[in-house]
């Protein structure tokens, strides 16, 4: 049950050159949320003003029941008095401590009878039990990002703010930290706000998805729900797709596959180590979905679903077309092109025949 | 080799540099915060202002702080009202002259090791609950640290080596305002030339001695 506090409510207006943002946003305050959209689109600004970093000369700030800013009565929380953890793009630990004293700086300041978080906790679930001794310049980027984000979990947050995280570090660095994140996502009860443009990592880790263009919000919503508006102009290519939340059902050893099952049918997807029942979410790219008006035979494609096309809508390519399918209760999007949706004749309301070519495994 | 007499200027210039060297540290920090962090339109010529001593002939300086400081003059009317008397060739004239002869020697290192610090660190502790003025002095200070030793150094130094502005304020008081530098001239003057050269070789050594301190310390640029 959520109680109805368990909200962020913002409302804000702000004007810099060449920059405006209008939004009004209510997000869970429970799970991941990530603030989507292009550079410039906003998004690291709102996590600003949630930080009291940023202060709109107009606007309202409620988290969870407690209100951080009310520009009508003249009202705001400076950051220091804000209960946040912090994560900037860059790790920005002081140069002048030792990882150590990093992690302790914001917890020290924190009334003892506030502390929910030890150092031990955080030390551990970030992996960096052995860097303790280190000055931040000889750290690596992706060990500095972990000290950083353990640094933020010290001070005991009742909500974490993560501004782009791994954005400033290379492809292996950033499978370094994802597990991290992840960890984060299932063992911490706060909400968590991330800032992202990066597709994979929002599939990912997010349960909600806010997405901004402009200083104003497209869309707001859950992930799963979001990912399947096919009306919003987000040009997200060729990561397009929908993401299940699943079940681990059944292993079948022999073909080294194990069925996933969400609401609405099943998948078969390629075997990890994974234990049965298993919560487990699972990402499907529009372009790895075929549409059939019949149930395909004598086909390699294994997963195979009825469904229902529930609209229609024109692809960034003017040759494309992205067709929202709703089975069961999932949505499915599918990438087609225009002169096979004309040759199927599909129109909203059809039944059709769902051909899922891959599935990813996101966690 | 030093008479009794170099050693009493040895002994004043010390104090007066220490001195003012201390009352620069206390009013160049808000000073040079001030100058790095604000957008001001008044920055430009607050900047010129505290530069103006480098370019500024040290006589010229010393005769308009003699005036200032004279009997007809604002603060020298001040200090008469608070019965302290007139400062002009007095100890504590040279503190207050030397501290404007100084001031950029010393505002200027810590207003670059401010603006060097940038906004994130500060950022950085406000989200880790710190007050502004806690940052200052568990953030700001330890990161400057290089601009402040560099600051004290160079303002010391600076302080004792001044000349002009010393003429011009304090004359040429023993034990009161007969600094090296002045002793050196006096030496000189009156042709005592082993004389001069003690006091002179002394300061050489010491002013090696200060920028062999300050480089080993400050290693600029190499960090571990």
């Amino acid at each position: 049950m959520t109680p109805p506090t368990q909200t962020i409510h913002l409302r804000s207006q702000l004007a810099h050159p060449g920059f405006a943002l209008d939004i009004d946003l209510d997000i869970p305050g429970r799970g991941v949320t990530a603030l989507f959209g292009p550079s410039g689109s906003g998004k690291t600004t709102v996590l600003r003003i949630v930080a009291g970093l940023e202060r709109s000369s107009s606007g309202f700030l409620c988290v969870n029941g407690t209100v951080w800013q009310d520009a009508a009565r003249g009202f705001f929380l400076p950051t220091h008095r804000r209960p946040i953890g912090y994560v900037f793009q860059e790790s920005s630990l002081f140069v002048h401590l030792d990882v150590y004293h990093n992690l302790a700086y914001g917890m020290q300041r924190v009334p003892q009878a506030k502390r929910h978080v030890s150092l031990e906790d955080a030390i551990a679930l970030l992996g960096i039990e052995h860097l303790l001794t280190r000055k931040p310049a000889t750290l690596s980027g992706g060990e500095r990002q972990r000290v950083a984000i353990a640094r933020a979990l010290a001070v005991s947050p009742t909500i974490l703010l993560l501004d782009e995280p791994l954005a400033s570090l290379d492809l292996t660095r950033k499978q370094e930290i994802l597990p991290y994140l992840e960890r984060l996502h299932r063992e911490l009860a706060i909400p968590i706000l991330y800032v992202s443009h990066d597709p994979d990592e929002v599939a990912r880790l997010a349960d909600h998805l806010v997405v901004l263009q402009k200083g104003r919000v497209l869309a707001n919503g859950p992930l799963h729900e979001t990912l399947a508006r096919i009306d919003l102009p987000i040009p997200l290519g060729e990561e397009t797709g929908v993401v299940l939340n699943a079940v681990v059902g059944i292993h079948d050893a022999a073909w080294h596959l194990f069925r996933a099952d969400f609401a609405g049918g099943s998948l078969w997807v390629r075997e990890h180590d994974l234990p049965l029942r298993q919560t487990i979410r699972v990402r499907i790219l529009a372009r790895d979905v075929s549409l059939a008006l019949e149930q395909p035979h004598h086909t390699s494609i294994l997963n195979q679903f009825p469904g229902q096309v529930m609209a229609i809508a024109q692809d960034a390519h003017p040759g494309l077309a992205l067709v929202r399918v709703q089975v069961g209760d999932s949505p499915i999007v599918a990438r087609v092109t225009q002169r096979s949706a004309a040759a199927l004749g599909l129109t909203p309301g059809q039944s059709v025949w769902v051909q899922v070519k891959s599935v990813a495994l996101m966690e | 080799m030093l008479e009794p007499a170099d050693w009493t200027a040895i002994w004043l210039t010390l104090r007066l540099a220490t001195i003012t060297t201390l009352i620069l540290l206390l009013l160049g920090t808000p000073v040079a915060w001030w100058l790095a962090r604000t957008r001001s339109r008044w920055k430009g010529p607050l900047v010129a202002l505290v530069a103006l001593p480098i370019v500024l002939p040290p006589t010229v300086l010393g005769f308009y702080l003699l005036l200032f400081m004279g009997p007809e003059g604002p603060l020298g009317q001040l200090t008469r009202f608070l019965g302290l008397g007139l400062l002009p060739f007095t100890f504590w004239g040279l503190v207050v002259a030397s501290s404007f002869y100084s001031l950029p020697f010393v505002v200027q290192p810590i207003q670059n090791a401010f603006e060097a610090i940038g906004e994130r660190p500060l950022e950085a502790a406000a989200t880790l609950r710190a007050s502004p003025l806690d940052t200052f002095f568990s953030v700001v200070v330890p990161l400057a640290r290089p601009g402040y030793l560099t600051a004290t150094v160079m303002g010391f130094a600076h302080t004792i080596g001044e000349f002009g502005v010393v003429l011009m304020i304090g004359g040429n008081i023993p034990g009161q305002t007969r600094v090296v530098s002045v002793q050196i001239f006096d030496h000189v003057e009156s042709m005592a030339y082993p004389q001069a050269h003690g006091l002179a070789a002394s300061m050489v050594v010491f002013a090696f001695l200060v920028l062999l301190v300050l480089y080993t310390l400050n290693p600029t640029g190499r960090r571990p």
